[in-house]
């Protein structure tokens, strides 16, 4: 066994989510409740442009004439959005200027989920943007990356420095109108990361950025914008984190990614919300919409996701392959124990020349969960020679859970070539029994054969957090067989 | 090596072994035989730890309270299954599955990780003791296999392994002259003084390649009969039936 696969089973101390603790951070909270005046209020406290604050109350208003969406496989009671809180920051509220500025009870919190917030201590070349329930605390590393012209600060930011990059590409690859949520986070999104890579330029170290639910009966609405210039290339993770609690939180976020000619964004995402307890008390909504645009000829796209936390996951990852021999890709694992649910997939939207899409998707379903794959491949009149391969398979964990596949594929174009692979494998007893006989125990076996499986996933993670992840799925599927 | 006394084993309050007691040594091979559902594969189960059987009496190996061990560490005390239906791993490499149970039982015994040349030699080496095509280690463990290679591949890795005693669950079951061949052979080679096998088989016919020191006839739960391989070849000719009788005018 390697030394990274001992490191994951030594962590493995109990089946309890080990991101759970509440800080004692003081914080604002505006009274729960959505109105105009919220709306007006976030865009306020954040000292917005006009034109946001118009833009926002335009999202408010189009999604009071929406309904929740009803086609996915997932089931929770009506979520009442006016018992919620839209709103909360650690009392200091403005952005700081260096560490020495930061609350130590939110340093130690970083401390604690195993992100340093110090330059020095951070895994080298990583840089940081933490964003702690609706505000981001911190962003490390701007000055070396702002000296090749990358900018990566939180999105309140952007919209203060640089608010013609903000009103271009702000809701231009997921407007508004596009879902209920969407709609809802356009209105109420409090902040994110924002990340532009000048022409040519290869972004010199990883962007990452941390969410972390503190705040109670809060929700939190982020939004991440990047935008990648002519031939240049960023690699960014995101990760998250909740504390353990009995009530739901909703997270609605909207990640756009725009990415011009012959550039390469690569978006990867280790999500841990807080999944809920054994009997699926608590827990996160993880209702998130995420799309990009392969803008230029020649550009790509990768998604890689590992999905782990959440009591409802329901996520599509898109690409819109626009230019000429873009590429989109979609490498997913998605992860379900007790009586977590997930609705995940893709959506690959070939209109260019000679696009090609990769999707591989690898869900786990353990306890008595429900995962289920949803993917659309749609190729448009205009993309001749367009390629699309796409493979799901579904792994059991014991026989309460259910794994299922819903692929849909519109060709509107005859030389397409479109192909698709499923498969259905069940970890039961008699491979357990198996394992032990041979020296393996139960945690080793699970996390040996978990690894394997969705090791063409895990691969495409940046090292640092392969790792990471890995140790992630062990820890998620403890106690599921047997 | 193996000391089992008065052993009983049940499953959803059905009795299957009914007080088994049976003795091994370092060197020997002892056949158990039997007719169909005499519990000879639940001996097999029971002695290698797997759950769901209600148990009683003693099973000792070197010593030590086999019944008080988690399977693992029974693996790691040097007891090895050969699967009468081994089953298909997905996503794990028969080399991964390998290096993985490799590490782990010298990491009870205190050893380091074997290092990458030895272990990659050690494979072929036994990989070649079975006759097992090199490129089946790549591949995930027994998926798509043929039953004859599933077979081999259990054999291989008890020549990896390298127990102190041996299960072989109606290893024979399904293989042709051949495959029984190369199996029997590869069982052979791997025989010392130290290490023990005990091989459960329907058919005298594997006895003849990997000849038996004990021969034991299992019935309804109990050993009823000892003796050496002779015995093993009267059970050939005159099946089960004669026993029985036996058994019945003993009783009377």
């Amino acid at each position: 066994m390697s030394t990274s696969e001992q490191d994951i089973l030594e962590q493995i101390t109990g089946d309890d989510y080990k991101y759970g603790f509440v800080s004692n951070i003081e914080q604002d909270i505006i009274p729960k409740g959505l109105t105009e005046d919220t709306v007006r209020f976030i865009s306020a406290k954040k000292n917005e442009p006009h034109w946001l604050l118009d833009w926002r109350l335009k999202a408010y208003k189009h999604w009071l004439g929406m309904t929740p969406p009803d086609w996915q496989n997932v089931k929770f009671p009506p979520i009442d959005y006016q018992d919620i809180s839209y709103y909360a920051s650690p009392k200091e509220g403005s952005k700081l200027n260096s560490l020495d500025e930061l609350d130590p009870e939110i340093k130690a919190t970083y401390d604690k989920l195993g992100i340093p917030l110090e330059e020095q201590l951070i895994l080298a070349g990583v840089a940081v943007d933490a964003v702690l329930d609706s505000v981001s605390v911190i962003t490390t590393f701007k000055e070396k990356l702002a000296e090749k012209g990358v900018i990566f600060c939180s999105i309140s930011e952007a919209v203060q420095e640089h608010p013609e990059l903000i009103k271009k590409y702000l809701g231009s690859v997921v407007p508004y109108t596009d879902n209920y949520f969407a709609a809802l986070n356009s209105a109420v999104f409090s902040d994110g990361s924002f990340v532009y890579i000048p022409k040519g330029v290869r972004c010199p170290m990883e962007l990452s950025t941390y969410f972390r639910i503190n705040a109670k009966g809060t929700g939190q609405f982020e939004r991440t914008l990047l935008i990648a210039e002519d031939a240049s290339y960023v690699s960014y993770l995101e990760g998250c984190t909740a504390p353990k609690r009995d009530e739901n939180q909703l997270h609605a976020a909207v990640v756009e990614l725009v990415a011009m000619e012959s550039a390469e964004i690569k978006y990867s995402t280790v999500q841990n919300w807080y999944p809920g307890d054994k009997d699926g008390k608590g827990g996160i909504y993880n209702f998130v919409t995420k799309r990009g645009v392969c803008m230029g000829n020649g550009s790509k796209i990768s998604w890689t996701q590992v999905e782990t936390g959440s009591a409802i996951t329901w996520k599509y990852p898109s690409v819109v392959l626009k230019g000429d021999n873009s590429i989109g890709e979609f490498y997913s694992v998605a992860v379900t124990n007790n009586l977590q649910q997930a609705d995940t997939g893709t959506k690959m939207i070939h209109i260019g020349k000679n696009t090609k899409s990769r999707i591989v998707s690898k869900g786990i379903s353990a306890g008595k969960s429900q995962n289920s794959y949803r993917g659309l491949v749609k190729v448009r009149k205009s993309a001749a020679n367009a390629r699309n391969y796409s493979q799901c398979d579904s792994l059991l964990m014991g026989d309460k859970c259910g794994a299922h596949t819903f692929p849909y594929f519109e060709i509107n174009n005859n030389g397409a070539t479109v192909e698709h692979e499923a498969t259905t494998s069940k970890i039961g007893e008699d491979i357990m029994f198996y394992c032990n006989q041979r020296g393996i125990s139960q945690e080793d076996a699970v996390a040996l054969i978990v690894n394997g499986y969705a090791k063409e996933v895990l691969d495409k993670l940046p090292m640092e957090f392969a790792v990471e992840a890995k140790k992630l799925l062990a820890i998620s599927l403890e106690g599921s067989v047997g | 090596m193996l000391n089992i006394n008065n052993l009983k084993a049940s499953i959803d309050d059905k009795q299957i072994l009914k007080g088994i007691n049976l003795e091994v040594k370092p060197g020997e091979v002892h056949a158990i035989m039997g007719p169909n559902g005499s519990g000879k594969s639940t001996l097999s189960s029971v002695i290698a730890g797997r759950e769901g059987y209600e148990v009683s009496g003693e099973v000792l190996f070197n010593g030590k309270d086999l019944l008080e061990l988690a399977p693992e560490v029974r693996a790691w005390e040097g007891i090895f299954l050969a699967f009468q239906y081994p089953v298909e791993i997905p996503g794990v490499s028969n080399t991964n599955f390998m290096r993985t149970c490799i590490n782990e039982q010298r990491k009870y015994r205190g050893l380091p990780d074997m290092d990458a040349s030895t272990f990659l030699k050690t494979m072929r080496e036994k990989a070649e003791l079975v006759e097992l095509d090199p490129n089946l280690m790549k591949r995930s463990v027994n998926q798509g296999f043929s039953g004859g290679e599933k077979k081999r591949n259990e054999i291989f890795q008890l020549a990896m392994l390298d127990p102190k005693l041996a299960i072989l669950d109606e290893t024979d079951s399904g293989l042709d002259i051949d495959a029984l061949r190369i199996v029997s052979n590869g069982v052979n080679k791997l025989r010392n003084k130290d290490n023990a096998f005990v091989v459960i088989t329907h058919y005298q016919r594997l006895l003849d390649y990997i000849i038996p020191d004990f021969v034991h006839v299992l019935m309804n739960g109990q050993i009823v009969k000892s003796g050496t391989k002779e015995l093993a070849y009267e059970l050939e000719e005159k099946g089960y039936d004669w026993i029985k009788a036996e058994l019945k005018e003993a009783a009377l």
